[in-house]
């Protein structure tokens, strides 16, 4: 089995093809999220249930308008909250997508949740539809920082819910650290807490001022803002106990046991390619990258239509760069390809390499802070080949 | 022509803002030289910037033709003058121009420091000067006492002083029959060769130099050949004439008259102001007494933000100069701020306004460096080196003592406030010399103080502390030996040269401290962790650290929104390009002006 942030699995997943399907129903908005999502209150979002009930609709109609492609390696159902639909609706995605495009024997199938939806019934559901990954919304196990996430959880229930996973489904657990509030050894108890289960995978995320969010709202009507240290400091907690748990990391903010790397989020850094279907979705296909659009009544009317909800699409214009610093998130670094001259000779390479960030060794360049991986990227821009 | 017996040359004198501008105003309009309709306010104060701030920065001369009731035409040349003490040296070349000069008192103020200044000099230049009592249409008047202050100073009689209205026009009349009745008619010769004094010269885009002369003996023809006699250089007058206001091109002037004269000269340098113009042929021999140059106060550098505006900085530079002859600078090169200039002004107002017709008139974005007086170092092989900019300062192994200019300041203050005022002169290093009373609640005060301790906030804190009622003279003084130190600001052990200052030593540590902290709130944390010191020599007296970076991830992946993590590092990336290096460490430009700017 290959090691999570080992060269050979990083090369093979960049050749992995995936799918990624957005769900956006969400019980409410969380303060801090920008993610595509419908809630109750939003503007024509009042009878939720034949809302969704066009929505799949309009997901089939885009699965359907989507040109025939190669075997997914890995399905991704993303959200919003994907729980939300039921396993009778997943079941009928997977199954469609599964007969248009053909799915992988091993394939990943995984779907995010909230712990507050987790049950016997959904998991045995999920089970039956298919699925073999599940990515649970935990987020912290301290009550209080829930609260102050806005989080409609308890500590108690994402326990509840992560153990009632664990025997049937690859679990990955998400978690958002240096929530204004949260002391270091709340977090450290979260860590702490989770590891002690012995999860598939962990993300941890530090927490982010959104533009427009509600969060960003409050920060800027002068409520406290994430501090860059603290997270820095709960960031290198997590680095250091990983361990405990058999967990490597193999991407800034992801850890996996061997075998259970996320291949959806492996395949993204290595510049593979996916296909997106849903509100907001990002596609990622043949060189071009495209987007859908976010609001729900023009993704809605687009399908109804019989046209691609589409919202823009654009064609790398440095395939190469692109390549580099997505690649550099990876603690596999990226091979320099054609430019390791350049970058043997940039000055901004050099500070780089002087002040510990980042190393070349045979060609790649690792980073060994991973925290300043934007700073090592934005160099990284400048380089030609 | 005017018979130069009915030739009156008189400048209005003040402290800022007792309404000359206004006065001149008034006499434009009772003698229909401005059409009431064309009348603003403010008439001859033309510039933008003097319109927008409400006050002179230049002087302005123009012609009116005056009528007294039954009785001759008289041809009254005015000039109005700035009161501001930064341009005081405008207020010297109108003089030598004139016989006569109003001097103008607010009513509700009485006598400031400029008013005195300014008294002073007319007096010095022999000028006939008629006391002028303004304002006193205000709630707040008191002529009588302000009456008595002027006989103080002039001598005479309280009824000798005039009391008149810029705003309402009362007294305007009668002012204009005392100007015709008791200024002195221009003395010279009218059939020597023919001798003006440039008393101004700016450059017009269309008409090219042109320069404001006073006619002092002779006739000058249009067409002559002149001759500027300092410079040397001969031209064609191919026009000349009066304005009147607006420009009235004349076949002569003839002594006693104030015009202009345009010639085909596009060099300004060679057309200078206090030059003596004659006939190329059989000109006069000895030129007019002219003037001194004016003397640069306060100096700092000028740099374009970005680099590739040097060029252009210079092209604004020397168009400036064509207006501004008190505009001197040179070439300077920071190892911060890249190529600019070291610039030398009259005073904190006059960099002021530089700067900011830099910026506006000619697009221009800029960062200028701490004012600096200019020092004397003296090194220890006798040899003494003038010094405008702290990186100029020779080594300390060789550098024996600094001497700085000192001012003759002269403050007029409620005799109240007189302890507040020695109070802050201390503070500022400055030595008493003679107090007077000008009348029982105001007085004279005179000290030496540091020219340096005067440019930055002394007006404003003379102000504050006396709630706006002293106001404050002064004049070059002799240089004197002082502790003086420079202050190096060191950015991870380099030398920043924008942020060295000459200071006393009593005050360096004040400074360093005040710039290392604010370096450390504007310089963003860096990779690894820099230290900022402040350092006398090899000693540092203050110190902060920059911590290092630890993290600028966003480290979600935005739901495979790749394009969008690409444009924000490409946004990071634009921001770096941005970023001056100072040895390792990156400062992004606005840290540069913050720091630079001198708020405090
Ligand atoms: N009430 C009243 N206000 C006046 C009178 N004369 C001038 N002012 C006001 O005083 C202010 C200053 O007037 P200016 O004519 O600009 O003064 P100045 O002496 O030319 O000022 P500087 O050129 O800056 O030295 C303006 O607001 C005028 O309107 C007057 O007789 N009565
Ligand atoms: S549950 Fe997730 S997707 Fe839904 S609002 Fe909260 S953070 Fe956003
Ligand atoms: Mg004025």
């Amino acid at each position: 089995m290959l090691a999570p942030d080992s060269v050979e699995l990083a090369d093979l997943a960049a050749g992995w093809r995936s799918a990624y399907v957005h769900i956006p129903f969400c019980r409410r908005r969380c303060p801090y999220c920008d993610f595509a999502v419908v809630a109750p209150g939003d503007a024509g979002a009042d009878d939720i249930p034949a809302l969704t009930d066009r929505y799949l609709a309009a997901l089939h109609t885009e699965i359907e308008m989507e040109p025939e492609w190669e075997p997914l390696a890995a399905l991704n159902f993303g959200g919003g909250t994907p729980s939300a639909i039921g396993p009778q609706a997943i079941a009928e995605l997977i199954e469609h997508i599964g007969s248009r495009f053909s799915i992988d024997p091993g394939a990943e199938v995984s779907i995010e949740a909230n712990p507050e939806d987790v049950s016997e019934e959904l998991i045995a559901g999920l089970v039956a539809a298919g699925v073999n990954r599940i990515s649970l919304g935990v987020q912290s196990l301290d009550d209080a920082v829930l609260l102050a996430l806005g989080r409609s959880h308890t500590a108690a229930e994402a326990v509840a819910a992560m153990e009632a996973c664990l025997p049937d489904l690859s679990v990955g657990v998400d978690l958002i650290f240096g929530t204004p509030g949260e002391s270091l050894g709340s977090w450290r108890s979260t860590v702490d807490q989770t590891l002690a289960l012995f999860p598939h995978h962990v993300s941890a995320y530090a927490l982010t001022v959104e533009t427009g969010t509600q969060l960003w709202k409050s920060v800027r009507d002068g409520a406290a803002a994430p501090d860059a240290d603290d997270q820095a400091d709960k960031y290198e907690y997590l680095m250091l106990r990983a361990g405990d748990a058999n967990l490597v990391r193999y991407e800034v903010s992801n850890y996996s046991r061997p075998g259970h790397t996320c291949r959806y989020n492996l395949a993204t850094w290595g510049q593979g390619e996916y296909l997106g279907f849903g509100l907001g979705a990002h596609g990622h296909r043949d060189g071009v990258r495209r987007r859908n659009v976010r609001a729900i009544n023009a993704y809605l009317a687009a399908a109804e239509r019989g046209d691609r909800p589409e919202a823009g699409s654009e064609v790398e214009p440095d395939p190469e760069v692109e390549r580099l610093i997505l690649g550099l998130r990876r603690t596999c670094g990226v091979d320099l390809g054609d430019r390791e001259q350049a970058a043997s000779t940039d000055s901004g390479v050099r500070r780089l390499i002087d002040a510990g960030v980042v190393a070349i060794e045979r060609g790649r360049m690792v980073v060994l802070k991973p925290l300043l991986t934007d700073e090592v990227g934005a160099t990284v821009l400048s380089l030609s080949a | 022509m005017t018979d130069a017996a009915r030739i009156r040359n008189f400048c209005i004198i003040a402290h800022i803002d007792h309404g000359k501008s206004t006065l001149a105003d008034r006499l434009l309009e009772v003698t229909g030289a401005v059409e009431e309709r064309d009348m603003r306010a403010q008439w001859l104060d033309t510039m933008d910037l003097e319109r927008e701030r409400g006050i002179t920065i230049k002087a302005n001369s123009v012609s009116i033709r005056y009528k007294p009731e039954g009785g001759d035409e008289y041809l009254l040349n005015l000039i109005d003058t700035p009161g501001h003490v930064d341009f005081s040296y405008e207020v010297s070349r109108s003089l030598a121009a004139c016989e006569g000069a109003l001097l103008l008192v607010d009513a509700s103020q009485g006598i400031e420091a400029q008013t005195l200044a300014n008294a002073y000099l007319a007096i010095e230049s022999g000028l006939e000067v008629i006391p002028v009592i303004n304002k006193i249409d205000l709630p707040a008047a008191d002529p009588e006492r302000v009456a008595k202050e002027m006989v103080g100073i002039l001598g005479g009689t309280t009824d000798e002083v005039l009391a008149v209205s810029a705003k309402t026009g009362a007294g305007v009349p009668e002012l204009l029959d005392m100007i015709v009745a008791k200024l002195p008619p221009p003395g010279g010769v009218s059939d020597a060769p023919p001798r003006a004094l440039v008393f101004d010269s700016y450059y017009d885009t269309y008409r090219g130099v042109v320069c404001h002369i006073r006619m002092v003996d002779g006739t000058l023809n249009k067409g002559d050949q002149v001759r500027f006699m300092a410079t040397d250089v001969v031209a064609a007058a191919d026009e000349i004439g009066i304005e009147n206001p607006d420009p009235l091109p004349l076949a002569k002037l003839h002594r006693g008259e104030v015009g202009y004269l345009i010639t085909g000269i596009k060099e300004i340098d060679l057309l200078r102001v206090g030059d003596t113009v004659t006939l190329a042929t059989h000109g006069a021999t000895e030129p007019l007494p002219g003037y001194s140059e004016p003397k640069p106060m306060v100096f700092s550098g000028i740099f374009p933000t970005d680099g590739d505006d040097f060029e252009r900085l210079r092209d604004a530079l020397e168009k400036l100069r064509l207006n501004d002859s008190s505009l001197v600078y040179r070439a300077e090169t920071s190892r911060a701020l890249g190529f600019g200039f070291r610039a030398g002004f009259l005073g904190l107002l006059h960099m002021e306004i530089v700067r900011e017709r830099l910026e506006r008139e000619y697009d221009l974005d800029l960062v200028t460096t701490a004012p600096s007086v200019e020092y004397e170092a003296r090194t220890t092989d006798g040899i003494v080196k003038r010094v405008s900019s702290p990186q100029d300062l020779p080594d300390r192994a060789v550098l024996e003592s600094i001497a700085e200019p000192y001012v003759k300041v002269m403050i007029i203050t409620p005799s109240s406030y007189v302890g507040t005022v020695m109070e802050l002169v201390q503070q500022k290093r400055g030595e008493m010399g003679e107090m007077t009373y000008l009348s029982p609640t105001r007085v004279e005060m005179h000290y030496d103080i540091p020219l340096a301790e005067i440019v930055f906030d002394f007006f404003d804190q003379l102000k504050s502390r006396t709630k706006g009622y002293a106001s404050l003279d002064y004049e070059p003084g002799p240089y004197r030996t002082s502790d003086l130190v420079r202050v190096d600001i060191l950015l991870n052990s380099m030398p920043v040269d924008a942020f060295s200052t000459i200071v006393h030593r009593d005050k360096a540590f004040q400074y360093g401290r005040r710039m290392s902290t604010r370096l450390r709130e504007l310089i963003p944390r860096q990779l690894f962790d820099v230290p900022i010191q402040a350092a006398i020599g090899g000693r540092i007296i203050a110190r902060e650290t920059i911590k290092a970076k630890r993290k600028d991830v966003t480290a979600k992946c935005y739901g495979g929104d790749i394009t969008r993590k690409r444009k924000l590092l490409e946004k990071q990336k634009e921001g770096k390009k941005r970023m001056k290096m100072v040895g390792a460490v990156e400062v992004p430009q606005e840290a540069f002006i913050s720091a630079l700017r001198i708020d405090e």
